[in-house]
């Protein structure tokens, strides 16, 4: 055959659609709700309904006698055959109980749980128990929860300091052995403008598309536990349900089935999923427990909800001299799994994309009578590029200059990477300016500004935003998790030819299973058809961490690449022996291995696969088969950056706001899928978008979720946003040979200062200079109210 | 999300469903389920059997007769959104169900379903208002007729007998009228809403009828309103309407909204909607 013009089209960088949504939008996935198994029994949870009190009493009896009742347990009970639940963050943590013990300390804490026949039964006998408290004040503010009054929620954290004040930074060392305010203190000494805000990252519900659920099988028989869950790690599932159980790592499994998004949320091992275990275990039988949305606002873990006191010092030029961040996070009740950490990654990235000398960070985290808080999509850096971005903003509006002038002035400049922050980070690659200047191209700033400029000659309050960000993914070597920071992955040419590949990252939502097997497809010239990537089974996939941080692409996409790689190598070994030929002259071409430059001798892939199998004769030294694998761990994380610019305008007489314009150019370096990238920049920037504009999750001075439900905790919808202007640049990471950095969360970063910024702006005739979100129709219509700015 | 458990019989005619209601003892009517079901789930409400009259023959529809226009109880609100009849007879029907939640409610949800439940934010009250509308009721001693001005008497609470179902919303068609309403972001219920149904001839506003919703425990008639817009041009509205509010008391406070802000947007909304009315 000729080795021109291959017929096969190279899939790198193509716009794959994606091949799990057939299945998905036709009702064809099986997600844990859709499981049976023989036997199988359902389990509910009694919930308390107040945030704070002591269990006065627990009444089961008349949950007990209901027919087809068949277990009931109170926290006492399960304490007895769980110990409390463990963290996977080095900070103290009081015992947290999967189901409370003689104090509640959140509402929608379990208190009780039955095992029944069927799930209608099960939710029937559980709202049959009766559980009488004796209240205890409860603290939903941080700040106040800080003076340790009216309430201490754990009785070994006074003042309910979960983390008490960490620094970090300039002069501070890595051992807090020594803090050094010299320099941190000239740059403030030394300014010419300082600007100073409080600013509150407020607190969202992660609202996954599909709740979570789990179903854990024991078989006695086999001194086995399978469990499924909604999940994002089964690997970490299966490593915590082993512990918590007694039992080896080899005698659980863990699946993942369709996960319908986590966004963060679905990394923590919950309390559900541990209960379904040891019930399991102690009764014998397969469990299952799936949440309802109800529950899920409650009993899934919240996202942000943090407090930042910033402070930047500047010359009248606009270079910035030093910052200060104050950061108090409220993390509600308990520590989770990840709980603790996540504001620690605020202060790793509090600099941004900008060189900025001299930085002090300090982190108190506070518990309260909320939900607790976990990873939510960005995780502490949307935070971070909230709380840096919104005082950029302010500084160039404080200087007169422009926004995208101000943040040229102080960005760490090409040549300067990689570069090591006052904070500890290494950013791998960047060019930000050329991102900004494309972004500034794409959104045709200057016309946008004589728009919005005109618009104001009309009467009409339009603002603009620009935000920039850098965020931290593709974690990350072994130093910056506990699990470790690798990737796995194998891949196996089957003996007609055909691919399956593993992969330790467990999508849900993310499209691994189309980008991966473009990956493959290319790296054995076969058709994409001819690739499966299979996942979220830790039977079936031998290792893995997990999908989170963005890490999917950049980790688990290369461990894919290596163990391709390796299977490549062989197979060529193979066909060298099969084509006799030199292995360094065989190349993989249309779905066929051939010797270069003797067309002729090339022999259909399935064939060198179907030899490797059945090797007659077996060259010497050489094994069969064709299978390998690979564990990748990056020597850094990642840091893609991007730029968001916005034009919102605000009803002078309502209030409303509505966003006409976004435009968001974003750099992850290398994409396999742009199509896919795409996607979840959409999706980031919903979410970016919904947090400034319209979600917020509000509790009463008692402790209440007001916003428990969809009625009254707004989703964004399509109708809430203009069409989104997307482009990229490309800087590829030097981290892994994919060149890729990662863009799950991307889309939430530059967005949320983005519009923020862009309301200040268009208010900004009223003298505002920081608005604090969500910006609800009537914060902002008091602040033109209150100016004599309402038509009427 | 789950709820208790109940028996669900449907019906195949009024009558049918009246006796079934009847015999059922503590059942509930359901058409579109959008009002119910939410407050089934969360055991709000928990009735022991649900009589379904989605499927009734002609108890929905969209006819005209005699000059008026009358649509049936279970049509849903994407068919009055979508009526050619509507959108050219009385566009402000047309118009507040385009406003009715997302595609989906709207899909299901019905018009009667939706004014007997009388949510206080609901749109379709303060339409049927603004219309004077007759809202017509079947029950176990017959049929009769009530003023929607009549019908909506308090929180949650309308003029709707036991055993009683709603078969039909009857008015008069005005092409000069318009809805006009603030969205709860979540919900996409009304914050403020504002129906205005004008008599215009001559550029001057002869007469009015305006249907407030989402700002008291349920959906009122501005007359003051009414009274001030008689006999106003164009020019002269904003300032008619400037005084929308005063007449309304005890206005609702929410987390979406305070009494304040409501009351402020009350002109603003009743502005806006007479403005649409007069576009027509």
């Amino acid at each position: 055959m000729s080795t021109s013009a291959p017929v096969l089209p190279k899939l790198i960088g193509e716009r794959v659609k994606r091949r799990e949504d057939p299945r998905l939008i036709r009702g064809l996935g099986t997600y844990v709700d859709d499981l049976k198994v023989t036997g199988m029994r359902h389990l509910a949870f009694k919930r308390c309904d107040i945030a704070h009190g002591t269990i006065t009493s627990i009444d089961t009896s008349a949950a007990a006698k209901m027919t087809g009742v068949e277990a009931v347990y109170t926290g006492a009970d399960i304490a007895k055959i769980l110990a409390p639940m463990p963290i996977g963050t080095p900070f103290p943590s009081p015992p947290h109980h999967a189901v409370a013990v003689d104090v509640v300390r959140y509402a929608g804490e379990p208190v009780a749980l039955v095992v029944a026949s069927d799930r209608y039964l099960a939710r029937d006998a559980a709202d049959a128990i009766v559980v009488t408290y004796d209240p205890l004040p409860a603290v939903v503010d941080p700040e106040a929860a800080m003076t340790g009054q009216p309430t201490v929620i754990h009785k070994d954290f006074p003042h309910n300091l979960a983390v008490a004040l960490v620094p970090s930074g300039t002069g501070v060392a890595p051992d807090y052995s020594s803090i050094d305010n010299s320099a941190v203190d000239k740059a403030f000494a030394d300014a010419e403008v300082v600007i100073s805000q409080r600013m509150v990252n407020h607190r969202l519900v992660p609202n996954a598309m599909e709740p979570r659920g789990v179903l854990a099988h024991w078989e006695p028989g086999k001194d086995t536990m399978t469990i499924w869950s909604s999940t994002q790690n089964p690997h970490i599932l299966k490593t915590m349900i082993a512990a918590m159980n007694g039992l080896g790592q080899h005698q659980v499994r863990a699946i993942a089935p369709e996960v319908g998004g986590g966004f963060g949320a679905k990394i923590n091992i919950y309390a559900e999923e541990y209960v379904c275990s040891v019930v399991s275990k102690q009764l014998g039988l397969p469990i299952k427990w799936v949440e309802d949305r109800s529950e899920a606002f409650v009993a899934t873990t919240h996202g942000r909800d943090i407090i930042g006191y910033i402070d930047l010092a500047a010359r009248k030029d606009g270079k910035v001299l030093g910052l200060k961040m104050r950061l108090i996070a409220d993390i509600g009740a308990y520590n989770m799994l990840l709980t603790a950490a996540i504001p620690t990654l605020t202060m790793l990235m509090a600099n941004g994309t900008y060189d900025i000398p001299a930085i002090r960070t300090t982190l108190t985290e506070v518990f309260t009578n909320k939900t607790p808080t976990d990873a939510y999509r960005g995780a502490g850096r949307p935070e971070a590029t909230y709380f840096v971005e919104r005082a950029m903003d302010m500084l160039a509006r404080e200087l007169k200059m422009d926004p995208a002038e101000v943040r040229r002035k102080n960005f760490i400049k090409p040549n300067q990477f990689p570069y090591q922050t006052q904070m500890g980070a290494v950013y791998d690659s960047g060019d930000y300016e050329k991102a900004l200047d494309a972004a500034l191209t794409a959104s045709n700033w200057k016309g946008l500004v004589a728009e919005r400029d005109q618009a104001r000659a009309e009467g009409r309050l339009v603002g603009l935003g620009l935000a920039f960000y850098v965020e931290v993914c593709g974690l990350g070597p072994s130093s910056s998790l506990p699990t470790g920071g690798w990737e796995h992955g194998q891949v196996t040419i089957e003996r007609d030819g055909r691919i399956t590949a593993t992969t330790g990252a467990s999508p849900h939502g993310q499209g691994n299973e189309t980008t991966f097997a473009q990956m493959l497809a290319d790296q054995f010239s076969v058709p994409f058809e001819h690739v499966t990537i299979l996942h979220g089974d830790t039977g079936i996939v031998k290792q893995g961490i997990g999908t989170f941080g963005s890490r999917s692409q950049a980790v688990a996409g290369t461990a894919l690449h290596l163990a391709g790689g390796k299977v490549r190598k062989k197979m060529a070994q193979f066909a060298a022996a099969m084509l006799e030929a030199s292995e360094d002259d065989i190349v993989f071409e249309n779905g066929m291995v051939g010797v270069k430059g003797a067309p002729a001798k090339a022999k259909p892939f399935a064939a060198i696969a179907a030899y490797a199998y059945v090797p007659v004769p077996l060259p010497p030294g050489m094994e069969p088969g064709l299978s390998d694998e690979a564990f990748f761990e990056p020597n850094n994380n990642t840091y893609p950056f991007g730029c968001h610019i916005s034009m919102l305008e605000i009803d002078r007489e309502t209030g409303e706001p509505k966003l006409l314009k976004l435009i968001a150019v974003d750099d992850a370096g290398h994409l396999i899928n742009p199509l896919i990238v795409e996607g979840q920049i959409h999706g980031g920037l919903a979410q970016g978008i919904g947090q400034a504009m319209i979600e917020e999750a509000v509790y009463n001075e008692d402790g209440q979720l007001l916003t428990g439900s969809f009625m009254d905790y707004a989703l964004p919808r399509a109708t809430d946003f203009p069409r989104f202007e997307l482009s990229a640049t490309v800087t590829p990471t030097p981290v892994n040979p994919l060149g890729a950095k990662g863009v799950g969360e991307a889309g939430t970063l530059g967005s949320t200062p983005c519009i923020v910024s862009a309301a200040v702006d268009a208010l900004s005739q009223f003298g505002v200079t920081h608005i604090d979100m969500m910006l609800r129709p009537e914060k902002l219509w008091r602040i033109i109210h209150n100016h004599g700015g309402g038509r009427s | 999300m789950i709820p208790v458990a109940f028996e669900y019989q449907r019906a195949t005619s009024v009558d049918d469903a009246i006796a079934k209601l009847a015999a059922s003892g503590g059942g509930k009517f359901i058409a579109g389920g959008h009002s119910l079901v939410p407050l089934m789930k969360l055991r709000l409400s928990e009735p022991a059997q649900l009589i379904d009259i989605a499927r009734i023959p002609g108890l929905s529809g969209i006819r005209a007769s005699g000059g008026r226009i009358a649509i049936g109880a279970t049509t849903t609100h994407y068919e009055i959104a979508a009526s050619p009849l509507l959108r050219d007879q009385c566009p402000m029907m047309a118009e507040a169900a385009t406003e009715i939640g997302d595609p989906q409610v709207r899909n299901r949800g019905t018009i009667g379903g939706s004014i007997a439940h009388a949510d206080p934010a609901a749109d379709f009250p303060a339409v049927v208002l603004a219309l004077d509308a007759d809202i017509v009721l079947k029950g176990p001693t017959g049929a009769r007729t009530v003023k929607a001005s009549a019908f909506f008497r308090g929180f949650y609470d309308v003029d709707l007998g036991a055993g009683e179902l709603i078969t039909a919303i009857q008015f008069a068609p005005v092409k000069s009228a318009g809805y006009a309403k603030l969205r709860q972001r979540a919900s996409h219920y009304a914050v403020v809403g504002v129906a205005a149904a004008l008599e215009v001839s001559g550029g001057v506003i002869r007469s009015a009828r305006v249907g407030l919703t989402g700002a008291t425990t349920h959906a009122v008639r501005l007359t003051s309103l009414e009274a001030a817009l008689a006999g106003k041009r164009a020019d002269a509205v904003a300032a008619a309407c400037a005084g929308a509010a005063n007449d309304v008391a005890d206005v609702n406070a929410d987390l979406h909204a305070s009494a304040d802000y409501r009351k402020a947007m009350i002109p603003v909304f009743a502005r806006r909607a007479v403005e649409r009315a007069l576009a027509r």
